[in-house]
């Protein structure tokens, strides 16, 4: 009898721990749920939390109002140039900082920490002012160059990179295996856990960024999702369903890397930042 | 031997090759600017952001002496608890209540950290709905009020909070959790054994050997506040009723995108450099005292 008890606790500590769940997650299942809307609903008093007469044409006016497609195609543009650009000049800065020994090695370490003390937000209008100088406002290159590296990427694959013995490499020397094929056929394939934490947590950054695309672009050829997102709610301001219809689409891509990948992510995360 | 000479001049240079993109993006976009923004806080630029005189620490006057920025500077302080101490309090909530693994844990371990997919423009047009001033907005309606959220300028900050914690108690949770589980089984078992209850372990073992991470989710939340943006944006325009929700990363777009007045945004910039910065070096001094070691 004891041990039933126990199982009925556990069982009834899970559902309330799922509810938990439900009620963190509430802001995001009211937004889809809103989203099938008309205004006269969403005005009623006290709120439906369900439709109660559900509607489709608020998908169908977001296409309408704003090239979504358009946007969410720039913004994957973007986020696989900028998860392929920071993969592989990370990747190569962790190398050399793991396995060559060079004059000036721990000034350019130094350097590499010292980018982490000025926070982007800081320098984000000097960098806004460089691109515009440039004229190369509206292009890709404007909304990805500052992002093609980081300090964090590079300690992160750093760490992941200190874990090949040594001998390995001593190995592939003497096998005169050279160090850029040394990196490439071994070093980064042995490194694939730690380049899909990366890749899957510049992908949630970079698909959320929003002041830098802001600023960079102008026209809708350009805009990513999330300024889409803020011309449609200055579009459809009276309809407000329409607003959440276009919400719910902008937020499907990074919640399902999120949750496909969030093993990864988690591991990323947690693997540098904080010692322990 | 001539392979071999090769090969050693190769190495010679290899590890500056190697190292040339990173720190090419890091000379033009975080060291020029840097310098850039440095400089020209100390001038007077045009409308397109070029220096034209040299004022030497005029701005930073200027800008200590305007009760707008001023205004900018408490809000930025001001929000900063607003924001970390619920995302903490959220967190560690959530990752205490997840912190044994069990078969299923999984699934609500991805729950509580999915606000951090979200991003904050889809999430402000979602709480705007939320808090909607009337009757028909879900916050009054749970709280029976009728507050009027973004309207007023004595609530709009802390709208613009409540949904700047929902987006950070996903990291909270992560990092929290991480460190939970890092106590050790035989610790928990040992101290069940002995007759500790839920809180006892939670609060004597569990929460102490997390110290490093309580630690830097809490800088984190300090600093993740300086960078809302989007919801700002999104959810009060031009910085909200009678400026009330003006923080400082709002004012430097203002002042450089709707001002023109780059000089201001630069000085602005400083500021918040300064700020972080001091910040920073309060956690590398403090962290090493506070912190708890296993």
């Amino acid at each position: 009898m004891r041990w039933n008890k126990a199982k009925v606790l556990t069982v009834l500590g899970f559902i309330g721990k799922l509810l938990v769940g439900v009620l963190v997650i509430s802001p995001i299942l009211l937004g889809v749920s809103f989203s099938f809307m008309s205004p006269s609903e969403l005005a009623s008093i006290p709120p439906h939390l369900v439709p109660h007469e559900p509607v489709t044409y608020t998908y169908q006016k977001v296409l309408q109002s704003i090239p979504l497609f358009r946007f969410l195609g720039n913004s994957m543009i973007v986020c696989t140039i900028v998860i392929v650009g920071q993969i592989l000049t990370c990747s190569l800065a962790a190398y050399a900082f793991s396995f060559f020994h060079f004059k000036g090695q721990r000034i350019l370490f130094l350097a590499v920490l010292a980018t982490m003390m000025i926070p982007v937000d800081s320098i984000i209008i000097a960098n806004y002012l460089t691109i515009s100088k440039l004229k190369l406002s509206d292009t890709y290159i404007a909304l990805v160059a500052p992002y093609l590296t980081s300090a964090m990427g590079i300690f992160f694959m750093r760490q992941s990179f200190l874990t090949i013995p040594k001998e390995l490499h001593e190995a592939a020397t003497v096998d005169g295996c050279g160090h850029f094929r040394f990196w490439f056929s071994i070093v980064m394939p042995i490194s694939k856990p730690a380049i899909a934490s990366l890749g899957v947590y510049i992908f949630i950054q970079t698909y959320n960024q929003f002041l830098w695309p802001l600023l960079v672009t102008n026209t809708n050829n350009m805009r990513t999702v999330q300024i889409g997102m803020s011309i449609l709610r200055e579009a459809e301001a009276v309809d407000y369903g329409t607003v959440l219809a276009g919400a719910v689409m902008v937020l499907i891509p990074s919640v399902f890397v999120f949750i496909v990948g969030q093993k990864y992510l988690v591991k990323g995360m947690t693997a540098g930042s904080v010692k322990g | 031997m001539s392979s071999l000479g090769k090969g050693r001049n190769g190495s010679k240079v290899a590890p500056y090759l190697y190292l040339l993109p990173c720190m090419l993006v890091f000379a033009i976009f975080v060291f020029w600017p840097f310098i850039k923004t440095v400089v020209y806080s100390f001038t007077i630029t045009d409308t397109r952001g070029n220096p034209i005189e040299f004022v030497g620490l005029e701005n930073y006057i200027r800008q200590f002496k305007s009760p707008q920025f001023r205004n900018s500077l408490k809000l930025t302080f001001k929000f900063a608890p607003m924001v970390g101490i619920p995302t903490f309090i959220i967190g560690y909530i959530l990752a205490a209540l997840a912190s044994e693994r069990m078969r299923g844990s999984r699934i609500y371990e991805v729950m509580y950290s999915m606000p951090m997919a979200v991003a904050s423009a889809p999430a402000s047009v979602i709480w705007f709905m939320l808090l909607s001033s009337g009757q028909n907005g879900v916050v009054n309606w749970i709280l029976n009020s009728e507050i009027r959220w973004l309207l007023d300028a004595k609530t709009a900050l802390i709208a613009v909070a409540i949904v700047t914690v929902w987006l950070n108690i996903g990291a909270n949770f992560i990092f929290l959790l991480t460190g939970f589980r890092n106590v050790p089984t035989e610790l928990i078992e040992s101290s069940r054994i002995d007759g500790a209850g839920y809180f006892t372990r939670l609060f004597r073992i569990m929460t102490p050997i997390a110290t490093p991470q309580i630690f830097f989710v809490v800088f984190l939340d300090i600093v993740t506040s300086f960078q809302a943006f989007a919801q700002i944006r999104l959810l009060t325009p031009n910085g909200g009723p009678s400026y009330s929700t003006n923080v400082l990363i709002y004012s430097i777009y203002q002042s450089a995108i709707r001002d023109s007045r780059y000089e201001t945004a630069f000085t602005q910039s400083i500021v918040l450099f300064l700020i972080i910065l001091v910040i920073t070096l309060i956690q590398f001094k403090t962290e090493d005292k506070v912190v708890y070691y296993q």
